[in-house]
């Protein structure tokens, strides 16, 4: 079985939605198709709260929105890169504003933005804190008015298709029957979102599995600064859930169990006053980036500072004094949140939070177009590293990342389609009864599995929290690796109980647990080579950062026994490395 | 400082009721009993993913976010449509909560429910900005100027994340099927009212159709069940208000008929 499209986008959220519209309108006669195991409006863009960056005000500069991206990502970002991201954010922005999205407004009807964690003058544009869900519902309603776009809802990708060393389509199954089969593209954009899910504590839903990072890896497409991984620091402990940095972009502050302000001694400035008019400090205290202030609660933890809970060590986010009418109308989702999920209502009382998994800064590597090593195939959004969010992504850049490189993506993989039409149709056929049968031999057939899906992947959890969390040792990145190599084997002994073919949960539980396993070698392995600190990546034991030897993104490749890491410079133009300075 | 996010085990259990319904084996559903520890921070999601986890693996059901947002993950608890991530055990403790598929939709397994109907639905309400030809914006001139009066003009409606709940609580769509209903109807008065569209006559057939507002005969159920206040019976009912007056308009001022 085969349906043929010109161009495949797997996944629908953000990234997604954004290159099918942009193929859709630069050519209305392209066949688009977009795969997602999810239907579109569940994807996880819909969690993201505060907003997305582009300079718009006249306060503000692209030199100012360049440096602040390249600073906060501790110099590993391609310059070339970000100058362009920088330039075209705030057309792109724009764009969704004439397709509907409901930016908070200032009185003069023009947008309004608000200042995020490293910026140096506010410049994020916002609707409340529901931005991502908006977004991703504004894109997705504006994409029903295109009839040359046919969505496969619910189908869940298992493979990218590669014949003469070119990416030709994917292999899903219908979730609904179970049935596998091809769906071809004369080129692919993968734009499957991150991978928090293959740790314990994370913001990221549960569909976020990194299968596409994974099916990229597997077919020798490879996997570019892995090990940088941001943990942000204000997620509710136990559930993960991301409380946004508009909280304390709005003014809340952070303190610890004894209710001082820590991160005035992590070298991020002096706190103001919370009734002094200047606070909030742009760049300093709690606007400090996401990799300092998660960095900051492993000090406070280990000083003892941090308040004992039921899921672990927690500090307190305070946003009481910003009272209840400007939470209510700035971040009423974060009330919304407190309330069910951390029972206290932080117009009275404060929230306890813990530093959790948030997004991945590496991912498929591309170029500026979105194309990958393999002709035909793209990426964009989280699961793709173009690279511009370097050592740590600055809050903010993600949405607008989705739009600009989703867009570009579309553009260079529809002029790849029409470029090169010509696609082997009984050979992906052939590809996709191999698949139908892989998965059969492996999960369905097989008997006596004896490891259950839920203990393998807490043995995953718990090994990548201790080896590979915010702070990162050689021996602990060993044990790591070791212990991952071990659960790849065992997954071989899976036990599948579900053995019905519609709507079965638990194979695709199983298959996404197969892809995590893979990307979590690649993170252990690329965390264990890097030897310097930088960013979100820290080795107590090589505790500065190495621009001698690591000013380059590590590419990692899929081989028979481990990953194979390899290096390439970093883009640098116009800005040298300097120190990030903060406070 | 006193931590407040409360204690999580107290070695209590609870039963959950589940409809469980795989039509490759069986031809009627039928109610199945699982054994849950009580933690009083867990939500109904959390009870059933320890389910799926540790007790019953074939126990299929949609759920991501786990933060009320991304719509999955709606079912119907104790015969009402809730999202099981924003439900809590603590809400029915000590007492058995019964869990099945929201009402009015085609079951494909479990806790799955059939809701292509309101992806079409959806689609046919046009959801999307729409401006007279010639009178679009260009990227280069900027934002459409919206004042904040504007905006919560239609931001309520905007809230909508497609979760079902409306459709599952909606007595008129447990009849009859061909009803617009209540988030679709919604979704379309959200662009109807936003400044910046021009397209609410090319929605207007189809919303003031006997499929459409008129059917709708005001329980409110569907506003009551809603987990973001979208107020789907509000926007059902200016819409009705809107295509009256223009029914009279049409009757009384028929010059004013269409350019």
């Amino acid at each position: 079985m085969i349906t043929n499209h010109d161009i495949v986008m797997v996944g629908g959220g953000g990234a997604g939605l954004r290159a099918a519209i942009a193929i859709a309108e630069t050519n209305p006669n392209l066949n688009i198709a977009v795969v997602s195991k999810v239907y579109p409006m569940r994807s996880h863009t819909v969690a993201a709260e505060g907003g997305a960056a582009a300079v718009i005000k006249d306060n503000d500069s692209i030199e100012n929105h360049i440096h602040d991206t390249i600073a906060g990502g501790d110099w590993l970002c391609d310059q070339d890169a970000v100058e362009l991201f920088v330039k075209e954010a705030p057309k792109e922005l724009i764009q969704m504003e004439h397709w509907g999205c409901p930016w908070n407004r200032e009185p003069n009807g023009s947008v309004s933005v608000r200042p995020f964690g490293g910026m140096k003058i506010e410049r994020t544009w916002y609707a409340a804190d529901k931005t991502g869900f908006h977004m991703l519902h504004t894109l997705f309603q504006t994409s029903l008015k295109y009839n040359n776009i046919t969505r496969y809802d619910e189908w869940f990708a298992t493979k990218i298709i590669k014949e003469n060393n070119r990416c030709q389509g994917v292999t899903a199954i219908e979730l609904r029957t179970g049935k596998v089969q091809a769906i071809s593209g004369k080129s692919v954009i993968m734009c499957t979102g991150g991978s928090g899910r293959i740790f314990p504590f994370t913001t990221n839903g549960g569909i976020k599995t990194g299968d596409g990072m994974a099916m990229a890896y597997k077919v020798g497409v490879p996997l570019k600064d892995m090990e940088f991984i941001q943990y942000h620091p204000t997620g509710l402990p136990g559930t993960g859930i991301l409380i946004t940095e508009a909280a304390r972009g709005e003014g809340g502050i952070l303190v610890n169990k004894d209710g001082y302000r820590y991160l005035q001694d992590y070298n991020l400035g002096k706190p103001l006053n919370i009734d002094d008019p200047n606070h909030p400090v742009k760049k300093s205290m709690e606007l400090g980036p996401r990799d300092r202030l998660s960095q900051a609660f492993v000090g406070e933890m280990e000083q003892g500072k941090t308040a004992p809970g039921p899921y672990g060590q927690v500090v307190y986010l305070d946003i009481r004094h910003l009272g209840e009418k400007k939470i209510d109308k700035k971040i009423p989702f974060v009330r919304e949140l407190s309330k069910n999920y951390a029972s206290i209502d932080p117009v009275h009382e404060l929230i306890p939070v813990r530093p959790v998994v948030h997004y991945m800064m590496g991912g498929i590597d591309t170029d500026i177009t979105g194309a990958t090593s393999l002709p035909g195939l793209y990426a964009a959004g989280e699961c793709a590293c173009v690279s511009i969010n370097g050592a740590n992504r600055l809050g903010s850049n993600s949405l607008t990342e989705l739009l600009v490189f989703g867009s570009r993506a579309g553009r260079a993989a529809a002029k790849f389609a029409l470029e090169n039409p010509k696609i082997d149709t009984h050979l992906l056929e052939m590809q996709a009864k191999d698949e139908q049968e892989r998965i059969s031999k492996n999960f369905f057939q097989k008997k006596g599995g004896t490891e259950r899906i839920f203990t393998l992947r807490k043995e995953m959890h718990d090994t990548m929290e201790a080896g590979a969390g915010i702070y990162r040792t050689e021996t602990s990145l060993k044990e790591t690796c070791n212990k991952i190599k071990e659960l790849k084997d065992r997954f071989t002994n899976i036990n599948i109980e579900d053995r019905s073919l519609n709507f079965n949960t638990e194979l695709t539980s199983a298959l996404e647990l197969e892809f995590m396993l893979e990307l979590a070698e690649v993170i252990s392995h690329s965390a264990l080579e890097r030897k310097e600190s930088r960013g979100s990546h820290q080795r107590t034991d090589f505790p500065e950062r190495d621009d001698h030897n690591f000013l380059k993104h590590s590419l990692a490749y899929q081989t028979e026994t481990k990953p194979q890491i390899d290096y390439k410079d970093v883009v640098i133009t116009k800005w040298p490395p300097g120190e990030r300075v903060y406070g | 400082m006193v931590n407040r996010n409360k204690k999580i085990e107290t070695g209590e259990t609870m039963q959950l009721e589940i409809l469980r319904y795989n039509p490759e084996v069986a031809t009627e559903p039928s109610f199945q009993m699982y054994k849950v520890p009580f933690h009083e921070d867990w939500s109904i999601l959390d009870a059933v993913n320890h389910i799926k986890n540790e007790i019953d693996g074939t126990l299929s059901y949609r759920w991501s976010c786990q933060m009320g947002v991304c719509g999955s993950c709606g079912i119907m608890i104790n015969n009402i449509p809730k999202l099981s991530c924003g439900t809590f055990l603590r809400d029915y403790y000590p007492n058995k909560i019964s869990i099945e598929p929201l009402d009015g939709f085609p079951v494909e397994k479990d806790l799955i429910s059939d809701i292509d109907d309101f992806l079409t639905k959806l689609t046919d309400i046009k959801p999307y900005i729409i401006r007279n030809k010639g009178e679009e914006k260009s990227l280069d001139e900027g934002e459409y100027r919206q004042s904040p009066a504007e905006l919560a003009q239609f931001k309520q409606y905007s809230m909508c994340i497609n979760c079902m709940l409306c459709y599952a609580a909606c007595p008129v769509y447990a009849l009859d099927s061909t009803f617009i209903g209540p988030a679709a109807i919604a979704l379309g008065q959200r662009y109807n009212m936003d400044s910046r569209d021009q397209g609410r006559e090319d929605r207007q057939e189809l919303i003031a159709s006997h499929e459409g507002i008129w059917e709708c005969t005001f329980v409110g159920e569907c506003s009551a069940v809603c987990p973001k206040d979208v107020d789907p019976a509000a926007a059902i009912q200016r819409a009705k208000v809107s295509s009256t007056i223009d029914w009279f308009k049409d009757v009384l001022i028929p010059w004013r008929k269409k350019k």
